[in-house]
Protein backbone atom coordinates (compact mmCIF):
# COMPACT_ATOMS: atom_id res chain seq x y z
CA UNK A 1 0.00 0.00 0.00
CA UNK A 2 3.20 2.51 0.68
CA UNK A 3 4.64 1.61 -2.94
CA UNK A 4 1.20 2.41 -4.61
CA UNK A 5 0.69 5.66 -2.38
CA UNK A 6 4.76 6.87 -3.30
CA UNK A 7 3.94 6.09 -6.97
CA UNK A 8 0.55 7.59 -6.79
CA UNK A 9 2.02 10.99 -5.40
CA UNK A 10 4.81 10.81 -8.09
CA UNK A 11 3.46 10.83 -11.15
CA UNK A 12 0.06 13.07 -9.82
CA UNK A 13 3.28 15.42 -9.24
CA UNK A 14 4.90 15.00 -12.35
CA UNK A 15 1.59 15.71 -14.51
CA UNK A 16 0.26 18.48 -12.02
CA UNK A 17 4.13 20.24 -12.92
CA UNK A 18 4.01 19.34 -16.33
CA UNK A 19 0.28 20.46 -16.79
CA UNK A 20 1.10 23.91 -15.21
CA UNK A 21 4.04 24.17 -17.73
CA UNK A 22 1.97 23.10 -20.74
CA UNK A 23 0.20 26.73 -20.28
CA UNK A 24 3.39 28.52 -18.59
CA UNK A 25 6.10 27.86 -20.98
CA UNK A 26 7.12 30.29 -23.67
CA UNK A 27 7.92 28.07 -26.02
CA UNK A 28 5.03 26.32 -28.27
CA UNK A 29 7.39 23.48 -29.03
CA UNK A 30 8.04 23.01 -24.90
CA UNK A 31 4.27 23.14 -24.45
CA UNK A 32 3.78 19.76 -26.87
CA UNK A 33 6.60 18.06 -24.92
CA UNK A 34 5.19 18.84 -21.60
CA UNK A 35 1.94 17.57 -22.87
CA UNK A 36 3.16 14.52 -23.80
CA UNK A 37 5.11 14.15 -20.41
CA UNK A 38 1.52 14.75 -18.77
CA UNK A 39 -0.55 12.23 -20.90
CA UNK A 40 2.14 9.56 -19.98
CA UNK A 41 2.25 10.14 -16.47
CA UNK A 42 -1.47 9.81 -16.32
CA UNK A 43 -1.34 6.69 -18.36
CA UNK A 44 1.18 5.67 -15.52
CA UNK A 45 -1.95 6.16 -13.10
CA UNK A 46 -4.38 4.13 -14.86
CA UNK A 47 -2.41 1.55 -15.56
CA UNK A 48 -1.41 1.36 -11.78
CA UNK A 49 -5.02 1.58 -10.20
CA UNK A 50 -6.07 -1.07 -12.78
CA UNK A 51 -7.08 0.41 -15.95
CA UNK A 52 -4.24 -1.31 -18.17
CA UNK A 53 -6.31 -1.34 -21.58
CA UNK A 54 -7.24 2.55 -20.86
CA UNK A 55 -3.30 3.26 -20.29
CA UNK A 56 -1.99 2.12 -23.18
CA UNK A 57 -4.61 3.44 -25.44
CA UNK A 58 -3.86 6.72 -24.14
CA UNK A 59 -0.08 6.11 -24.98
CA UNK A 60 -1.26 5.02 -28.73
CA UNK A 61 -4.07 7.32 -29.36
CA UNK A 62 -2.71 10.46 -27.35
CA UNK A 63 1.24 10.83 -27.27
CA UNK A 64 1.32 8.59 -30.94
CA UNK A 65 -1.08 10.96 -32.62
CA UNK A 66 -2.36 13.58 -31.52
CA UNK A 67 0.94 14.85 -29.45
CA UNK A 68 2.78 14.11 -33.01
CA UNK A 69 0.07 16.41 -34.58
CA UNK A 70 0.62 18.98 -32.39
CA UNK A 71 4.28 19.06 -32.98
CA UNK A 72 3.36 18.75 -36.58
CA UNK A 73 1.00 21.74 -36.73
CA UNK A 74 3.44 23.81 -34.58
CA UNK A 75 6.61 23.81 -36.42
CA UNK A 76 5.11 24.09 -39.82
CA UNK A 77 3.37 27.15 -38.78
CA UNK A 78 6.37 28.58 -37.73
CA UNK A 79 5.14 30.01 -34.31
CA UNK A 80 7.51 28.30 -32.13
CA UNK A 81 9.49 31.44 -31.17
CA UNK A 82 7.47 33.47 -30.65
CA UNK A 83 9.04 34.80 -27.37
CA UNK A 84 6.11 36.83 -26.17
CA UNK A 85 5.77 37.28 -22.17
CA UNK A 86 3.61 34.91 -20.72
CA UNK A 87 0.76 37.74 -19.80
CA UNK A 88 2.30 41.05 -21.71
CA UNK A 89 0.15 43.37 -23.99
CA UNK A 90 -2.45 46.02 -22.90
CA UNK A 91 -5.62 43.98 -22.64
CA UNK A 92 -3.67 41.43 -20.06
CA UNK A 93 -4.55 43.47 -16.97
CA UNK A 94 -8.21 43.12 -17.14
CA UNK A 95 -8.78 39.18 -18.02
CA UNK A 96 -5.43 38.16 -16.19
CA UNK A 97 -7.51 38.42 -12.55
CA UNK A 98 -10.47 36.91 -13.72
CA UNK A 99 -9.41 34.51 -14.94
CA UNK A 100 -7.67 34.07 -12.22
CA UNK A 101 -10.40 34.02 -10.24
CA UNK A 102 -13.19 31.78 -12.39
CA UNK A 103 -10.40 29.10 -12.42
CA UNK A 104 -9.66 29.65 -8.41
CA UNK A 105 -13.20 29.31 -7.72
CA UNK A 106 -14.03 26.33 -9.96
CA UNK A 107 -11.02 24.16 -8.34
CA UNK A 108 -12.90 25.39 -4.41
CA UNK A 109 -16.21 23.99 -5.83
CA UNK A 110 -15.37 20.53 -7.21
CA UNK A 111 -13.00 20.27 -4.44
CA UNK A 112 -15.85 21.08 -1.91
CA UNK A 113 -18.28 18.47 -4.03
CA UNK A 114 -15.63 15.93 -3.71
CA UNK A 115 -15.24 16.33 0.13
CA UNK A 116 -19.01 16.19 0.89
CA UNK A 117 -19.42 13.47 -1.35
CA UNK A 118 -20.82 9.55 -0.65
CA UNK A 119 -22.62 7.05 -2.83
CA UNK A 120 -24.77 4.55 -1.57
CA UNK A 121 -23.59 0.86 -0.91
CA UNK A 122 -26.56 -0.58 -2.78
CA UNK A 123 -25.51 1.49 -6.16
CA UNK A 124 -23.94 -1.91 -6.87
CA UNK A 125 -27.07 -3.72 -7.58
CA UNK A 126 -28.01 -1.39 -10.05
CA UNK A 127 -25.65 -1.48 -12.77
CA UNK A 128 -25.05 -4.88 -14.91
CA UNK A 129 -21.53 -4.05 -16.04
CA UNK A 130 -19.59 -5.18 -12.90
CA UNK A 131 -15.88 -5.77 -13.39
CA UNK A 132 -14.79 -9.34 -13.09
CA UNK A 133 -11.70 -10.16 -11.21
CA UNK A 134 -11.22 -13.51 -12.97
CA UNK A 135 -10.52 -12.10 -16.27
CA UNK A 136 -8.27 -9.44 -17.67
CA UNK A 137 -9.29 -5.57 -18.34
CA UNK A 138 -8.99 -5.46 -21.88
CA UNK A 139 -11.56 -8.70 -22.20
CA UNK A 140 -13.96 -7.35 -19.86
CA UNK A 141 -13.69 -4.32 -21.65
CA UNK A 142 -14.55 -5.76 -24.98
CA UNK A 143 -17.14 -7.83 -23.63
CA UNK A 144 -19.43 -4.81 -22.78
CA UNK A 145 -18.37 -2.57 -25.62
CA UNK A 146 -19.10 -4.49 -28.49
CA UNK A 147 -22.23 -5.64 -26.88
CA UNK A 148 -24.36 -3.17 -24.80
CA UNK A 149 -22.37 -0.21 -26.09
CA UNK A 150 -22.43 -1.68 -29.85
CA UNK A 151 -24.31 1.55 -31.42
CA UNK A 152 -22.19 4.06 -29.57
CA UNK A 153 -19.41 3.05 -30.57
CA UNK A 154 -20.57 2.59 -34.70
CA UNK A 155 -20.98 6.17 -33.78
CA UNK A 156 -17.88 7.26 -32.57
CA UNK A 157 -16.45 5.45 -35.69
CA UNK A 158 -18.99 7.99 -38.01
CA UNK A 159 -17.26 10.62 -35.91
CA UNK A 160 -14.08 9.57 -36.63
CA UNK A 161 -14.94 9.32 -40.33
CA UNK A 162 -16.17 12.97 -40.29
CA UNK A 163 -13.47 14.51 -38.62
CA UNK A 164 -11.21 12.73 -41.10
CA UNK A 165 -12.92 14.20 -44.05
CA UNK A 166 -13.50 17.47 -42.66
CA UNK A 167 -9.78 18.12 -42.07
CA UNK A 168 -9.32 17.10 -45.78
CA UNK A 169 -11.49 19.21 -46.94
CA UNK A 170 -10.45 21.77 -44.50
CA UNK A 171 -6.74 21.77 -45.59
CA UNK A 172 -7.06 21.24 -49.43
CA UNK A 173 -6.23 23.83 -51.37
CA UNK A 174 -6.26 23.99 -55.35
CA UNK A 175 -2.97 25.45 -56.77
CA UNK A 176 -3.30 27.34 -60.04
CA UNK A 177 -0.54 26.82 -62.56
CA UNK A 178 0.07 22.87 -61.64
CA UNK A 179 0.17 20.37 -64.64
CA UNK A 180 -1.73 17.10 -63.31
CA UNK A 181 -2.34 14.03 -65.24
CA UNK A 182 -6.30 13.61 -66.34
CA UNK A 183 -6.97 9.65 -66.08
CA UNK A 184 -10.45 10.03 -67.59
CA UNK A 185 -9.14 12.72 -70.25
CA UNK A 186 -6.52 9.87 -71.16
CA UNK A 187 -8.61 6.93 -71.19
CA UNK A 188 -11.50 8.62 -72.89
CA UNK A 189 -9.76 9.51 -75.85
CA UNK A 190 -11.05 8.30 -79.46
CA UNK A 191 -9.25 6.81 -82.36
CA UNK A 192 -10.98 9.47 -84.48
CA UNK A 193 -9.93 12.26 -82.50
CA UNK A 194 -5.89 11.03 -82.21
CA UNK A 195 -5.19 9.63 -85.57
CA UNK A 196 -6.31 10.64 -88.86
CA UNK A 197 -5.96 9.79 -92.41
CA UNK A 198 -4.97 11.71 -95.12
CA UNK A 199 -4.03 11.13 -98.58
CA UNK A 200 -0.71 12.44 -99.31
CA UNK A 201 0.01 13.97 -103.00
CA UNK A 202 3.29 13.84 -104.25
CA UNK A 203 5.33 17.20 -104.26
CA UNK A 204 2.64 19.03 -102.51
CA UNK A 205 2.93 17.42 -98.59
CA UNK A 206 0.65 18.01 -95.93
CA UNK A 207 -0.17 20.72 -93.63
CA UNK A 208 -0.71 18.86 -90.12
CA UNK A 209 -0.85 22.46 -87.92
CA UNK A 210 -4.14 24.17 -88.58
CA UNK B 1 -2.66 10.14 3.52
CA UNK B 2 -1.40 6.69 3.03
CA UNK B 3 -3.69 5.30 2.06
CA UNK B 4 -4.92 6.15 -1.84
CA UNK B 5 -8.92 6.40 -2.26
CA UNK B 6 -10.96 7.79 -4.62
CA UNK B 7 -10.87 11.80 -2.82
CA UNK B 8 -6.90 11.36 -4.15
CA UNK B 9 -7.93 10.64 -8.03
CA UNK B 10 -10.48 13.44 -7.98
CA UNK B 11 -8.60 15.87 -6.27
CA UNK B 12 -6.12 15.52 -9.15
CA UNK B 13 -8.90 15.80 -11.88
CA UNK B 14 -9.65 18.93 -10.39
CA UNK B 15 -6.52 20.55 -10.29
CA UNK B 16 -5.51 19.34 -13.75
CA UNK B 17 -9.09 20.64 -14.72
CA UNK B 18 -8.41 24.03 -13.01
CA UNK B 19 -4.73 23.95 -14.46
CA UNK B 20 -6.46 24.02 -18.13
CA UNK B 21 -9.03 26.12 -17.56
CA UNK B 22 -6.50 29.17 -16.37
CA UNK B 23 -4.65 28.01 -19.49
CA UNK B 24 -7.75 29.59 -22.04
CA UNK B 25 -7.75 32.52 -19.56
CA UNK B 26 -4.44 33.45 -19.01
CA UNK B 27 -3.01 32.41 -22.50
CA UNK B 28 -1.67 35.22 -24.69
CA UNK B 29 0.97 33.17 -27.30
CA UNK B 30 -1.30 31.12 -29.73
CA UNK B 31 -4.51 28.97 -30.34
CA UNK B 32 -2.71 25.97 -30.07
CA UNK B 33 -1.86 26.50 -26.48
CA UNK B 34 -5.53 27.50 -26.08
CA UNK B 35 -6.40 23.84 -27.79
CA UNK B 36 -3.87 22.14 -25.64
CA UNK B 37 -5.55 23.48 -22.57
CA UNK B 38 -8.97 21.81 -23.54
CA UNK B 39 -6.69 18.43 -23.88
CA UNK B 40 -5.95 18.76 -20.44
CA UNK B 41 -9.41 19.33 -19.05
CA UNK B 42 -10.48 16.56 -21.19
CA UNK B 43 -7.98 14.27 -19.32
CA UNK B 44 -9.03 15.77 -16.51
CA UNK B 45 -12.39 14.37 -16.87
CA UNK B 46 -10.99 11.31 -18.00
CA UNK B 47 -9.19 10.74 -14.98
CA UNK B 48 -12.45 11.28 -12.82
CA UNK B 49 -14.37 8.54 -15.16
CA UNK B 50 -11.32 6.01 -14.66
CA UNK B 51 -10.83 6.36 -10.88
CA UNK B 52 -15.10 6.00 -10.44
CA UNK B 53 -15.24 2.66 -12.72
CA UNK B 54 -12.55 1.29 -10.84
CA UNK B 55 -13.57 2.14 -6.98
CA UNK B 56 -17.12 1.75 -8.13
CA UNK B 57 -16.31 -1.45 -9.42
CA UNK B 58 -18.65 -0.50 -13.08
CA UNK B 59 -16.84 -0.63 -16.10
CA UNK B 60 -19.40 2.00 -17.56
CA UNK B 61 -16.50 4.79 -16.48
CA UNK B 62 -14.17 3.12 -18.64
CA UNK B 63 -16.19 2.36 -22.14
CA UNK B 64 -16.91 6.22 -21.15
CA UNK B 65 -13.15 7.38 -21.18
CA UNK B 66 -12.68 5.48 -24.24
CA UNK B 67 -15.36 7.68 -26.72
CA UNK B 68 -14.16 10.68 -24.90
CA UNK B 69 -11.15 9.80 -26.19
CA UNK B 70 -11.99 8.93 -29.81
CA UNK B 71 -14.41 12.25 -29.66
CA UNK B 72 -11.20 14.89 -28.27
CA UNK B 73 -8.54 12.99 -30.73
CA UNK B 74 -11.20 14.03 -33.40
CA UNK B 75 -11.77 17.50 -31.85
CA UNK B 76 -8.15 17.91 -32.01
CA UNK B 77 -7.57 17.25 -35.43
CA UNK B 78 -10.31 19.33 -36.66
CA UNK B 79 -9.07 22.42 -34.70
CA UNK B 80 -5.34 21.98 -35.50
CA UNK B 81 -6.78 22.14 -39.42
CA UNK B 82 -9.10 25.16 -38.72
CA UNK B 83 -6.03 26.48 -37.36
CA UNK B 84 -3.86 25.92 -40.23
CA UNK B 85 -6.48 27.66 -42.68
CA UNK B 86 -6.61 30.45 -40.10
CA UNK B 87 -2.80 30.74 -40.64
CA UNK B 88 -2.35 30.79 -44.26
CA UNK B 89 -5.37 33.20 -44.60
CA UNK B 90 -4.50 35.54 -42.25
CA UNK B 91 -0.79 35.45 -41.13
CA UNK B 92 -0.72 34.91 -37.78
CA UNK B 93 -2.39 32.87 -34.79
CA UNK B 94 -1.54 35.12 -32.12
CA UNK B 95 -4.70 35.44 -29.31
CA UNK B 96 -4.53 39.42 -29.63
CA UNK B 97 -4.80 39.41 -32.86
CA UNK B 98 -7.39 37.25 -34.12
CA UNK B 99 -10.40 39.91 -33.26
CA UNK B 100 -12.09 39.78 -37.23
CA UNK B 101 -15.25 38.89 -35.76
CA UNK B 102 -15.26 42.10 -33.60
CA UNK B 103 -15.83 44.12 -36.88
Amino acid sequence: MIAHSIFFYTFSLIAIVSAIMVTASKNTVHSVFFLILDFISISCLFIMIGAEFLGMIMLIVYVGAVAVLFLFVVMMLNVAQQKNQWFAGQATSKHIPIGLIISTLIFVEIIIVIGGWKFKPEIFDINNSVVQTNISNTHSLGQILYTDYIHVFQISGMILLVAMVGAIVLTFRQRSGVKRQSYIKQISRERAEGVEVLNVQSNKGVKIDD
Amino acid sequence: MTEIGLGHYLTLGAVIFSIGIIGIFLNRKNIIVILMSIELILLAVNINLVAFSIYLGDLAGQVFTLFILTVAAAEAAIGLAIIVVYFRNSGTIRVEEIDKLKG
